[in-house]
C-alpha cells in the first residue's frame, strides 16, 4: 500500500477580531477608523483587537491508499477546516499537505446548482463543479439520471422541485463522481431515509470494491462505524487520536460533552438529598446523543432520578432559556389528580416539539417541587444544548441573520384576494371576509 | 519510501501552479460562462431585447443632445447617430463587464467557499457575457448602417483587435474592483458611480476633437478613449482619424491595469474563501 496522503504539521490560523461583528471590512470603516486617529492625536491607533485563533493545531497524518477515513470531533473542532485546506479551498497557514490521485470534494450537496437551470442543464453545471469532465458526464448521463429517480422532472428548472427531488439529483451527480480520492462533509443527513441509505450503500461500493481513499466528516457515529476503518478524533483544532474506530469513537465518547448535553451525577458533583436523588440528564433528538439537534426535529429532555421514600403530587419543573438566561418557557410534569410516587427509579421525558426553537444555544434549569407544599430541589441549571439550522448546515442556503427571534414556531400563513372593492363595506365585514 | 505525489499543499504553492491550474479548469470556465449567460437570459421576460433597448434609448438621447441641442460636431461626414453608436458598444460593454465582473465573486460566494478551482475564472466568464451584450447590440449598429445607407470602409476589418484591446480594459479594471469588492463590501456603490462618471469624460455623446488641445494628454489616460477612438476609426472609416497617441497610450494602460489587477487579484485570491 502506498500512502495517499500524508499531512506534516498543518497549522491554520484565523485572525479574529473582537471589536466588528461584520466579517467583512468595509472601506468607509476603514477611512473613518484613520480619520478619527487623526483628531486623537495623544491616543494610539485606535487598533481593532483581534486575537489568533488557530483553527487547526500542528496535525500530522498519514493515510493509505483505499483507508476509510472518518473524522469526528464537536463543532468548531477544526472538521471542516481540514477539508477545506484538503481541498483547496483555502491555504494553511503552515505545514505541508502530499496527495497522490485526484481528489474530489463534496462539501455539500448541489453545490453551483442554479434554480432557474433545469435538471438536465444542472446535471452538467454541477458536474463541471465538481471536476468531471463533460465527456465523463456525458457517459454517466443515464446512470445519474436513474439513480436521482427525477427522470420525468428532468426539463423542469430545479426551482420547481421538492426539496427530497433536489437533493437526489445532487446527490447522484455527486456519487457517480470517480476521483481516487474522495472528500465528504456531512452530506448525507439529507433527503428521506430510503435515500440516506442508498447513498450510504453506493459509498460503501465506491470505496470497497473501487478501492478509493474516503475521508468522511460526520456527527453520525454510526455511520462513521459501519463505513470508516480507521477515525480521526479532532478537539480543539489538535489531533486528539488517531486509530481504529471503534476506539477512537470510544475515546470520543469518553471525552465529555461541551455543549453539555449529558449529565451523571454521583456523589462527588451532587450532594446527596434524603428525598430524591438525581441519576442523570440527558438531551436528545433520536436515539443518538451525539446527533446535533436542529431546528426541525423534536427535542427530548430526559430526567432519571431516584426517590427514597414515597412522595405524593411530586412535580418536576423545566425552564428553557436563551444563552442570556432570559426565560423562554416552563413546563412542569404536574398531573392534575393527586398521584403518591413510590420508592424507585423513575425517567420523566419532556419533549419539545420540532419546529419551536429557533437555532442557538439554549439552556435548561429545573427544579423539583411539590406543589402548594415545599420545594424539593431548587431551581438549578444543569443542561445546555445548541440547535442548528438544519437547511443552513446541510444545504448551505444563507440567509444570514434569519430568522429572528428567540423562537421560531411552526405558524400557519393563508394569503387570499379580497373579493370587495375595500372602500364598499366597513372594516369589520372585511376582516370577517378574508378569515372567514 | 520516495514517491511521487501528484500535488503538494504548502502556504504560498498555489503560486507555481497557477497558470497550468487555469488550463486544466478551463472546462470549468465554459461551463459557467454558458450558465451566466443563460440565466441571464431565461430570467428576464423580455431576455435578449435589453441589450438591445437600453444602448438603443441612451444613442437616442446622446444624439439629441449633444449633436442637436450642443451642436457639436461629429467626424468627418458619418451621422452623428453612428458616431454616437459606435462608442456606445465598447462603452456599453466596459460598463456592463464591469459591473458585472466586481459582484460576480460575491454573486458566487457559495461556490467559492465549497470548491477549489482558480477564482479568476468568475469574473473572467462574466466579461465574457458581457460580451455576448456586446455581439446583440452590434445589430443596432447594422441597423443604423441601412437606415443611414451607410457603408463602412476596409477598416471595419481591424475592429477585432479594438474589441480585443477593450476586452483587456475591461477585465484588468473589472479584475481590481472585484478583488476590492471582496475586501470592501461598500466598494459596490463606488462602481456604478465609476461607470456613470466614465460615460461622461469618455467620448461616447461627443468626438474626441472637442476636447482641447492642453487637457489631450490627461484625457488619454483613460484608456476607454484609445478604445472608443479606435471603434471609431473602424466603423466610421475615412470619416474618422486614427489616434495613435490615444491608442498607444490606452494600450500602455490597459497592460498595465491588467498586470495590477491580476496581481493583486491573485494576492487577495487565497484570502476570498475566508473572507466572503
Amino acid at each position: 500500500m502506498s500512502t495517499a496522503i500524508r499531512v506534516e504539521s498543518l497549522n491554520k490560523k484565523y485572525i479574529i477580531g473582537h471589536e466588528k461583528a461584520e466579517q467583512y471590512t468595509a472601506l468607509r470603516d476603514v477611512v473613518s477608523n484613520r480619520v478619527k486617529n487623526i483628531f486623537k492625536p495623544n491616543t494610539k491607533r485606535a487598533r481593532v483587537y483581534s486575537e489568533d485563533f488557530f483553527a487547526l493545531k500542528d496535525i500530522s497524518f498519514e493515510i493509505e491508499q483505499g483507508d476509510r477515513i472518518g473524522i469526528i470531533g464537536r463543532n468548531g473542532a477544526g472538521k471542516s477546516t481540514l477539508l477545506k485546506i484538503l481541498s483547496r479551498i483555502t491555504e494553511p497557514t503552515s505545514g505541508k499537505i502530499s496527495i497522490k490521485g485526484k481528489v474530489a470534494s463534496l462539501l455539500e450537496v448541489g453545490t453551483g446548482f442554479h434554480p432557474e437551470l433545469t435538471g438536465r442543464e444542472n446535471i452538467f453545471l454541477n458536474g463541471a463543479i465538481l471536476g468531471m469532465s463533460r465527456l465523463d458526464i456525458k457517459k454517466k448521463f443515464d446512470e445519474i439520471v436513474s439513480f436521482s429517480e427525477v427522470e420525468k422532472f428532468l426539463d423542469t428548472p430545479v426551482k420547481r422541485y421538492s426539496s427530497g427531488m433536489y437533493v437526489r439529483l445532487a446527490f447522484a451527480v455527486a456519487a457517480h463522481l470517480e476521483p481516487e480520492i474522495l472528500i465528504v462533509d456531512e452530506v448525507l443527513a439529507v433527503g428521506d431515509a430510503q435515500f440516506q441509505k442508498k447513498c450510504l450503500g453506493k459509498m460503501e461500493d465506491v470505496s470497497r470494491n473501487g478501492g478509493r481513499t474516503v475521508l468522511f466528516v460526520s456527527h453520525n457515529l454510526n455511520v462513521i462505524k459501519t463505513l470508516c476503518s480507521k477515525t480521526i478524533f479532532l478537539k480543539n483544532g489538535k489531533m486528539q487520536s488517531f486509530g481504529e474506530t471503534n476506539s477512537i469513537i470510544k475515546d470520543y465518547l469518553n471525552s465529555g460533552f461541551e455543549s453539555n448535553r449529558f449529565i451523571t451525577f454521583n456523589d462527588d458533583n451532587f450532594k446527596l438529598h434524603n428525598e430524591v436523588r438525581l441519576l442523570s440528564m440527558a438531551i436528545r433528538s433520536g436515539e443518538n446523543i451525539e446527533t446535533p439537534l436542529n431546528n426541525i426535529n423534536p427535542i427530548s429532555i430526559e430526567i432519571y432520578f431516584q426517590l427514597l421514600r414515597q412522595i405524593k403530587n411530586l412535580r418536576i419543573v423545566i425552564s428553557v432559556m436563551d444563552d442570556v438566561e432570559n426565560e423562554l418557557f416552563s413546563s412542569s410534569s404536574f398531573e392534575v389528580n393527586s398521584i403518591m410516587y413510590d420508592v424507585g427509579e423513575y425517567c420523566s421525558v419532556c419533549k419539545i416539539p420540532g419546529k419551536l426553537l429557533n437555532r442557538g444555544r439554549y439552556k435548561i434549569k429545573m427544579r423539583i417541587d411539590i406543589p402548594g407544599d415545599r420545594e424539593v430541589l431548587p431551581a438549578r441549571e444543569y443542561l445546555s444544548f445548541d440547535v442548528t439550522d438544519l437547511l443552513f448546515h446541510q444545504m448551505g442556503i444563507i440567509f444570514p441573520d434569519e430568522p429572528k427571534g428567540l423562537l421560531h414556531p411552526e405558524l400557519f400563513w393563508t394569503t387570499k384576494k379580497v373579493e370587495q372593492n375595500i372602500t364598499d363595506i366597513n372594516i369589520i365585514d372585511k376582516f370577517n371576509k378574508v378569515i372567514s | 519510501m520516495e514517491q511521487a505525489f501528484d500535488l503538494i499543499i504548502e502556504p504560498g504553492r498555489s503560486e507555481k501552479n497557477y497558470w497550468k491550474d487555469l488550463w486544466r479548469y478551463r472546462e470549468l470556465f465554459y461551463i459557467l460562462s454558458w450558465r451566466d449567460i443563460k440565466v441571464r437570459y431565461k430570467q428576464t421576460t423580455i431576455g435578449a431585447a435589453w441589450s438591445i433597448i437600453r444602448p438603443l434609448l441612451t444613442m437616442l438621447i446622446f444624439s439629441v443632445i449633444f449633436g442637436r441641442v450642443a451642436k457639436l460636431p461629429t467626424e468627418g461626414n458619418a451621422p452623428y447617430m453612428i458616431m454616437v453608436f459606435a462608442a456606445m458598444l465598447p462603452w456599453q460593454f466596459f460598463a456592463n463587464a464591469l459591473s458585472e465582473s466586481s459582484n460576480s465573486l460575491i454573486g458566487n460566494a457559495n461556490l467559492i467557499s465549497k470548491v477549489y478551482f482558480p477564482r479568476l475564472i468568475v469574473p473572467a466568464s462574466s466579461v465574457i457575457v458581457s460580451l455576448v451584450d456586446f455581439a446583440i447590440s452590434f445589430i443596432i449598429l447594422l441597423g443604423l448602417f441601412v437606415v443611414y445607407q451607410f457603408v463602412p470602409s476596409w477598416h471595419i476589418l481591424l475592429l477585432p483587435v479594438f474589441i480585443l484591446l477593450a476586452f483587456f480594459t475591461a477585465f484588468g479594471t473589472g479584475l481590481y474592483l472585484t478583488a476590492l469588492n471582496v475586501k470592501y463590501r461598500d466598494f459596490r456603490y463606488i462602481i456604478p458611480f465609476i461607470v456613470q462618471f466614465g460615460l461622461y469624460i469618455s467620448p461616447v455623446g461627443f468626438s474626441s476633437s472637442v476636447v482641447p488641445e492642453k487637457w489631450r494628454l490627461l484625457y488619454y489616460l483613460n484608456p476607454m478613449v484609445g478604445v472608443i477612438d479606435g471603434f471609431r476609426w473602424a466603423i466610421l472609416g475615412g470619416e474618422s482619424q486614427l489616434n495613435l497617441i490615444s491608442l498607444m497610450s490606452s494600450l500602455i494602460v490597459t497592460i498595465l491595469f491588467t498586470a495590477l489587477g491580476i496581481q493583486y487579484f491573485r494576492k487577495m485570491e487565497k484570502t476570498f474563501a475566508d473572507v466572503i
